[in-house]
């Protein structure tokens, strides 16, 4: 058997995204939750919410990221009661590091954490392993994310509008789910802006078709155009 | 029975940044490094400030880890505030925040433990210049001129040709420029947008960031196989005189 190389960064079964766009961010993310092989749930939900104003994408570790997220979820609840007004997308970001860079020796959690708050509009931090944390106009996580480097260096711009934003990261996550085994099932996304919050549900059927994919049926039968079976 | 938790150690770097080079020249420091910040092989981020400048007199460079990078800032920024409650009109220089420096990096790296990152300190103090380098395992010293990681290799050697007390600013840009060319070449985790910062007397300027043009037009490069063609069956190899000349803006 091949010995695993401990010291190379770990590429995490997920794609997510996280992208400003003039007023607010768009979050996405993939669906799948694999143990080895086996996919474990194939309907995830990998967008969670921290306050109702901050989401944070999760990959790698499942429980990582879920046990990071209820912690600073609970934290930033005291937080905000003490503050007496929502915290800011900082706050969350840099609560999440704080936890992620102290047990950096323990954890295996990449995150990505998105929100609007009144101050600074739209934001987006990258909090990969290590516990390093960076401002970014965009964000790509995950393993899926290796397949996306090219393409958002070419396709992002800057100043988009929520629609084109929205299209983007929907465009994105499909094509990493199209070459990413550990990426798959739906595609999620999580718009945050001064109105609100929005969550939208894109199943395959509703994302384009990229290269040497084919149109989904029901049956080879509707397309050799034979008359269907009796259902008795 | 309770089972003692292994103390903690740090084994390896997630996402690192590549070199830092720095000199003095005639009215204090000059420190150059990229914004690279690199993930594994992956040229992951591309605009981290590596450069920082500390209190009033000192400029700081990190390379390694940017977490521990981001930590030590934290420090830094804790104790130039202390400094600053005492109002008692003095301020910590270069050469005190190296050598605290030093003390944190020794210590985490006595306990296992270490922040990996190799640091250049840079400052002007009372018309003195200090400029001066800790290692992850706490190797410190001081130097005219300083680097870490591959500009050890790349960039020193160059500053010992052609590094002199006298430069003007102009000139100790364009020779950091020309180590910061050299590691573009040559070093596989280097991007090309770097920040130049100083310090002289009167503060410390973060300059905005650059690109640097590069040079590939030897014939040697856009015909790499001349010379070496093969006749029937037999290899002939002619000599081949190639001119070599450097490159500066």
């Amino acid at each position: 058997m091949d010995k695993v190389d401990f010291n190379a960064p770990h590429s995490m079964g997920t794609t997510i995204i996280g992208v400003t766009y003039n007023g607010g961010v768009v979050l996405g993310a993939d669906s799948r939750t694999s143990t080895g092989v086996y996919v474990a749930n194939r309907a995830s939900d990998k967008i969670t919410q921290l306050t109702d104003n901050v989401y944070v994408c999760r990959s790698g570790s499942a429980a990582d990221s879920q046990v990071v997220s209820d912690y600073v979820r609970y934290f930033l609840h005291q937080h905000t009661i003490q503050l007496g007004q929502p915290a800011t997308v900082k706050v969350a970001a840099n609560l999440v590091r704080l936890l992620a860079y102290n047990n950096k020796n323990n954890l295996q959690t990449g995150l990505i954490v998105g929100g609007w708050d009144k101050y600074e509009g739209g934001q987006i931090y990258g909090v990969p392993l290590g516990g390093t944390i960076v401002q970014q106009p965009f964000a790509i996580g995950g393993s899926g994310s290796s397949y996306l480097y090219g393409f958002f260096d070419q396709a992002w711009k800057d100043g988009m509008t929520k629609d084109e934003a929205e299209d983007l990261v929907k465009k994105a996550v499909s094509l990493a789910i199209a070459r990413d085994g550990a990426s798959g099932g739906v595609v999620r996304t999580v718009i945050i802006n001064s109105e609100g919050v929005t969550r939208n549900f894109y199943p395959g059927d509703q994302l384009p078709i990229w290269h040497d994919e084919l149109e989904a049926h029901n049956s080879l039968l509707d397309i050799l155009g034979a008359p269907e079976p009796m259902n008795i | 029975m309770d089972t003692v938790t292994e103390s903690q150690r740090t084994l390896y770097p997630y996402v690192t940044g590549s070199s830092v080079v720095a000199i003095k020249y005639k009215d204090g420091i000059l420190m150059a490094a990229d914004m690279g910040g690199s993930y594994g092989s992956t040229l992951r981020y591309k605009s981290v400030e590596r450069l920082k400048p500390i209190g009033k007199h000192s400029l700081l460079g990190a390379s390694g880890e940017i977490s521990d990078f981001q930590e030590i800032m934290r420090y830094l920024d804790e104790l130039i505030l202390i400094d600053n409650m005492w109002d008692d009109g003095n301020s910590l220089g270069p050469k005190e925040v190296h050598n605290y420096l030093t003390r944190v990096m020794y210590n985490r790296r006595n306990k296992f433990n270490p922040l990996w990152n190799s640091l250049v300190l840079g400052g002007v103090k009372k018309g003195q210049k200090y400029l001066g380098t800790v290692s992850m395992i706490g190797v410190n010293y001081e130097d005219n001129h300083v680097a870490t990681g591959l500009g050890n290799h790349l960039a020193r050697p160059i500053l010992r040709d052609e590094w002199n007390e006298n430069l003007t600013f102009e000139e100790g840009v364009k020779l950091l420029e020309k180590c910061m060319r050299v590691l573009l070449y040559r070093d596989r985790s280097a991007v090309n947008k770097i920040q130049i910062s100083k310090i002289t007397e009167e503060g410390a300027t973060v300059y905005p960031p650059f690109s640097l043009k590069t040079y590939w037009e030897f014939s040697a490069f856009k015909n790499p196989t001349v010379g070496a063609e093969v006749h029937g069956s037999l290899l002939v190899v002619n000599e081949m005189k190639q001119n070599f000349t450097w490159i500066s803006a």
